[in-house]
């Protein structure tokens, strides 16, 4: 198989990703997505004959287009472009998880200050605020007083870019010190692990403490659903557990790190990664052989 | 085992054989996060910055 691989940065993942692949002797296109150019029916991206191309690339903006572009010239691009627009904003992303009637924390989102205010005296305290876009937990600030809510709403009413001016208030989940990172693949979990912290930010970018994770009928329930919600791929799928023993889940993500996740498994993540990209690669030939 | 020089402290990178262009490395004498752009013989560049948008 020809599987075509779009990068901006060729991390630990990507690293192993590209090592399984060759093991397998499938033929590897690296495409570097700051080179390509991307025109209405052609590009300059290594793209002919790929059975799938999976787009490994961390900018939003990039992801959301290039893989735009790559399905509009018929080439299967995981994640797909409708996945890839849901999971890069916040505030689709917990639109489609409430209409999927997946467990997820109270949200709400206002325009201004003023408004924002409002949402979080709503809340009450602690509760949380977040860009719509951008991940790795940066910007995100866990709220504790009404000081502090002034504080960071001017904060974020003088930064630049427009997607600040979207304030997106959550209710903070009193999680019992760790939170739940689930890679799937079409909704299939391949690997979960717990990230545990002092800090509110259990993110493993953030220095958390890693540890595999068993997931019990109704996490794995819980998963199969968000990831239909958002369209299926390859994702990664961020749930909590409450005070009540139940799960809520905060979010999903489609341009997934899996490094750590193979640290703390037991799991060959990058194996499994690739049996379900051959899968994935094998429909989409007979899909094309039959609209042939 | 192969070496290259870094970009931004003048310091020698020891890099693992089955590098890889696009790949990210630090420098460990100035910290300096450098991206392979060519593997024989290794050249380093800096790495292109974080930008707001990105991550997962
Ligand atoms: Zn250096």
């Amino acid at each position: 198989m020809k599987i075509g691989l779009l990068y901006s940065r060729i991390r630990k993942d990507e690293k192993l990703l590209l090592s399984e692949l060759r093991e397998r002797d499938h033929e590897v296109a690296k495409i570097d997505v700051r080179k390509q150019r991307f025109g209405l029916t052609e590009t300059t991206a290594e793209i002919a004959d790929c059975d799938v191309v999976i787009d490994r690339c961390l900018a939003t903006s990039r992801s959301l287009y290039a893989t735009r572009f790559l399905s509009a010239y018929g080439v299967p691009v995981i994640n797909s472009p409708e996945t890839a627009a849901v999971c890069a904003d916040k505030v689709k992303n917990s639109l489609a998880l409430e209409a999927a009637g997946v467990p997820t924390p109270a949200t709400e989102v206002a325009f201004t200050t003023e408004a924002a205010m409002e949402a979080i005296e709503d809340f009450g305290y602690p509760c949380v605020i977040k860009p719509v876009v951008g991940s790795w937990g940066r910007l995100m600030a866990k709220i504790d007083s009404e000081n502090a809510a002034e504080a960071i709403l001017e904060h974020k009413a003088t930064l630049g870019h427009y997607e600040h001016k979207v304030f997106y208030v959550q209710e903070y989940v009193d999680k019992p010190g760790r939170d739940i990172r689930v890679l799937a693949c079409d909704g299939e979990p391949v690997a979960a692990m717990t990230r545990s912290s002092e800090h509110w930010l259990t993110n493993a970018a953030k220095g958390g403490q890693t540890a595999d994770f068993e997931l019990d009928d109704e996490a794995k329930d819980l998963v199969a659903t968000a990831s239909d919600a958002v369209g299926g791929g390859l994702l990664g799928v961020d749930l909590m557990e409450t005070k009540d023993g139940e799960y809520t889940v905060h979010e999903v993500n489609h341009t997934v790190e899996f490094k750590a996740l193979n640290e703390a498994s037991e799991v060959d993540v990058p194996a499994a990664v690739v049996d379900w990209l051959e899968l994935k690669a094998e429909v989409a030939a007979d899909e094309a052989v039959m609209t042939a | 085992m192969t070496e290259s020089e870094c970009v931004e402290c003048g310091g020698t990178v020891t890099l693992h054989d089955d590098l890889e262009i696009g790949e990210i490395v630090d420098c460990e004498t100035c910290g300096a996060e450098l991206e392979v752009v060519d593997v024989s013989p290794p050249v380093l560049d800096r790495a292109p910055e974080l930008e707001e948008d990105w991550g997962e």
